[in-house]
């Protein structure tokens, strides 16, 4: 199908750019789907400029992934003549359409879009708000100080290796230039320490930045002054450096995270608009706008986005992504339906009780959402900053008091000088060229970090709580076992063909087990969605399903169980048990030597026994657990003073992970949609999160180590400074020097700490 | 040896070209996606029309 549009559009060239183009597509969508995009209001507010002959729109369209799909795409205007033209952000995963209103319409795009599969991800959080823009000005900051920087570097060559007495007018015209030169430096590029330093100060805490802006500041004036008055060189190179060094360590650390996506909330996950019936009329409807006493219609596979009762049609619900139950549930008509669940037994119709905002799901996760921003206490480095910048005020004030009773013309020299050499610039770069290259050492490992201070949430962790569902089980596997009379081959083929003709979850993961040898056709199948289906062979009825839909009779063990009964006779059940991930109990018997470790679940305590067998007796077990009662838990904890650790999936833990100092959200692939949370992970990295947790204890001695070595640098530049005879040589000297070991010296044993984790 | 001087001024103008033509080239996006560009130069018949929407594209996203 999609071939033949692209035969149309003469376009097959698409197949020869790629050895392997394009993703299979999914099922054809109905063909209402996006009748929401005929409504202005929606359609208003996606469309980023307007006139009467173009119409410009980005979507988002996670399918990019090839050359291939670069030139399908910007050649839309191929396919659809309405199209003016259309440019991929290949990075982003963007295209940014532009089309002329009076030949095609938002919708037609879309639906374009989707029918060569490229379906544009369109969700509430488009409506709400613009996307930030993307902050450039520390680049420009970096460009500008590398830029000062160098010049400057030239410029003093003469004063370190002298010159002529006959051009000593040289001398004063360079440093003059140097001193415009810095000028950039102190008034625009080094903007961002003295605006951390500030906001420190208004919250009445020295940080890391303080001492920065106090050393560029009296750099700066200690220069203006010599040049101005005294006819010296200043120590412009220096400051220049300094400046240009933190900013670079600055831009690596905050390049590297910038694409995925932490910050998600329910917006993301439901449908933009919804389906409302009047007067036996369908309007498509923008979510915000639904009140309470609608009726909407979901569809098969939609997402149901607000609180309401059943009113027709046959509800089965998955509510994996809430409660964590790995089953679809069967509602009848007159029960409550909650926000999140899935339908998935074709259309049916609810009436609205609650506002979006006001459902069960939303109100959890917009719980205590600002709490998040200050939780957890600075990171140890503006610790360690602190108790620096007090040691360095104290050694500047009796300095100048030695000074005041011995020679008082030294107080200015020896007092600046201090200032100047004792930045604390080494520790900062230590600091984030550490955070950044862990950062990157995660990543390599498939595990995605918020940003630096989530490496030092994680070091302190005390207490981990595991959420099970989907977390330490894979949800798409079972294990199966046959309790009951022993099955001949021939009954084995029966039940597989039976089975293969329904789409439960359960009916697949039986036929998976047994696949037939030889394929048998039931008659009279009749299925009952969540309750079990049955057929006849010749003369046999088979029934298979739940216990009340065979009439089972016979014991059974707690669980999941599929239950088969031919011609009123008990023949057995399977009994389903959720399939752990390879070797995470291990790693959780490992890690409750060393933490406190709990287990959350959604789902029923039928596997208490055996986890208590695998885990010991220290392992809080805990079932039947609602996302509310995980948020409760953890907050219980915290308030007891453990940092606790939260490792969750889906919506059903959301709140939990925001409430956790640590949110550890684990998806199946990174491009998935994860719930919010400070780190992402893919969950082939889970079973090694004891070597996670003690990397990231090793971050700690990195700094550390850099921190000591940095101070040696900076007893050998006190030697000079207190005696007010720091020579802008020697400035130059130790600064680049300091800055180089220190940044080998964090590259080399972050890499070393790093190899362990394989 | 006034000639030192000329020549100061005159590299550090061509310095300050370069910083100007970097300090654009950030600006107008151009180190923002890697990939694209790099394929788009490959295709037989280039959409004429995406070559005039690029200006369009980088004001936009500066708004």
């Amino acid at each position: 199908m999609v071939f033949q549009i692209l035969n149309k559009a003469e376009l097959c060239d698409y197949y020869s750019l790629n050895q392997n183009p394009g993703v299979s597509r999914k099922l054809t969508n109905r063909p209402d789907k996006f009748a929401y995009l005929d409504e202005e209001k929606i359609t208003l507010q996606l469309i980023r400029y307007q006139d009467k002959n173009q119409v410009h729109l980005n979507f988002y369209l996670p399918q990019i992934h090839c050359s291939s799909c670069l030139y399908l795409l910007e050649n839309l205007r191929k396919i659809d003549p309405g199209v003016i033209s259309s440019t991929v952000h290949f990075i982003e995963k963007e295209a940014a359409i532009i089309f002329n209103p009076s030949q095609t319409t938002v919708r037609k795009v879309v639906e374009t879009l989707a029918s060569i599969g490229y379906e544009p991800y369109i969700s509430l959080n488009d409506l709400s708000a613009k996307k930030p823009k993307k902050d450039k000005s520390l680049i420009f900051q970096l460009g500008v100080a590398g830029f000062c920087f160098g010049n400057i570097m030239l410029l003093s060559f003469p004063e370190y290796l002298g010159i002529d007495v006959k051009d000593q007018y040289l001398q004063s015209a360079f440093r003059w230039l140097s001193l415009f030169l810095s000028l950039p430096v102190v008034l625009y590029a080094a903007l961002p320490f003295y605006r951390s330093a500030w906001s420190g100060i208004k919250h009445k805490y020295l940080n890391i930045d303080f001492p920065i802006a106090i050393a560029i500041l009296a750099t700066f004036i200690r220069s203006l002054y010599e040049v101005v008055y005294a006819n010296e060189g200043g120590f412009f190179d220096s400051l220049a450096g300094i400046v240009f060094f933190m900013l670079a360590g600055r831009v690596l650390q905050e390049t590297t995270y910038r694409r995925l996506t932490f910050n998600r909330d329910y917006k993301s996950y439901f449908p933009i608009a919804v389906t409302v019936i009047k007067d036996n009329k369908e309007f498509p409807t923008a979510l915000p706008e639904i009140k309470p006493g609608d009726t909407i219609l979901i569809h098969h596979d939609e997402i149901i986005p607000v609180d309401g009762i059943l009113t027709r049609g046959s509800a089965f619900i998955d509510y994996s992504f809430v409660s964590g139950e790995s089953l679809p549930v069967r509602k009848e008509i007159g029960e409550l339906l909650y926000a999140g669940g899935k339908q998935s037994s074709g259309a049916i119709e609810l009436l609205v009780i609650k506002e979006v905002s006001q459902g069960y799901l939303t109100r959890l996760w917009n719980k205590d959402k600002e709490e998040k921003e200050h939780s957890g206490s600075p990171f140890f480095v503006n610790f360690l900053a602190r108790f620096f910048s007090v040691i360095l005020l104290g050694i500047a004030t009796l300095t100048a008091i030695y000074w005041y009773y011995h020679n008082p013309a030294r107080i200015w020299p020896a007092v600046t000088a201090i200032f100047i050499i004792a930045c604390p610039c080494a520790l900062l770069l230590a600091n984030s060229f550490t955070s950044g290259h862990f950062l990157r050492i995660f990543s390599q490992h498939n595990i995605y970090l918020r940003n630096a201070s989530v490496i030092d949430s994680i070091r302190k962790t005390t207490h981990l709580v595991f959420d099970k569902t989907g977390t330490i089980t894979d949800s798409s596997r079972f294990e199966i076992s046959w309790h009951g009379l022993p099955l001949s081959e021939l009954q084995k083929s029966k039940i597989a063909s039976l089975v293969s003709q329904s789409s439960h979850p359960l009916s697949r993961a039986i036929y998976e087990l047994h696949k037939p040898c030889s394929s048998l056709i039931p008659q009279n199948f009749t299925e009952q969605t969540g309750l079990g289906i049955s057929g006849r062979f010749e003369q046999e009825i088979w029934n298979i399903g739940s216990l009340s839909f065979t009439e089972y009779r016979g014991s059974a063990s707690e669980g999941t169980n599929v239950f088969i009964v031919v011609n009123g006779q008990s023949l057995g059940y399977f009994h389903f048990n959720n399939s752990y991930r390879a070797h995470i109990l291990d790693t959780m018997a490992a890690l409750g030597k060393k933490f406190n470790i709990s287990l959350l679940s959604g789902d029923n305590d039928a596997e208490k026994n055996y986890l208590r067998k695998k885990l010991g007796r220290q392992t809080t077990l805990l079932f039947n657990q609602s996302p509310e009662d995980k948020l409760q838990y953890i907050e219980s904890l915290r308030l007891q003073g453990a940092e606790v650790m939260m490792i969750g999936d889906g919506l059903n833990d959301a709140g939990a992970l925001k409430r956790a100092n640590t949110g550890i959200a684990i998806c199946e692939s990174i491009n998935n949609f994860t719930p919010s949370s400070d780190v992402i992970m893919e969950a082939s990295a889970l079973s090694g999160l004891h070597r996670i947790i003690s990397f990231a204890e090793k971050s700690r001695q990195v700094v550390l180590l850099s921190f000591g070595i940095s101070l040696l640098y900076n007893t050998v530049g006190m030697y000079f400074a207190i005696q007010g005879i720091l020579s802008p040589l020697i400035a130059a000297i130790l600064m680049p020097i300091s800055t180089i070991s220190i940044v080998l010296i964090t590259f080399f044993t972050s890499s070393w700490y790093g190899k362990r984790l394989r | 040896m006034s000639v030192i001087i000329v020549l100061i001024i005159s590299s550090i103008s061509v310095a300050g070209i370069f910083l100007l033509a970097f300090l654009w080239s950030v600006k107008s996006g151009q180190f923002e996606d890697p990939v694209s560009p790099a394929s788009r130069i490959l295709f037989e018949d280039h959409p004429p029309a995406s070559s005039n929407a690029k200006p369009q594209k980088s004001n936009n996203t500066d708004l």
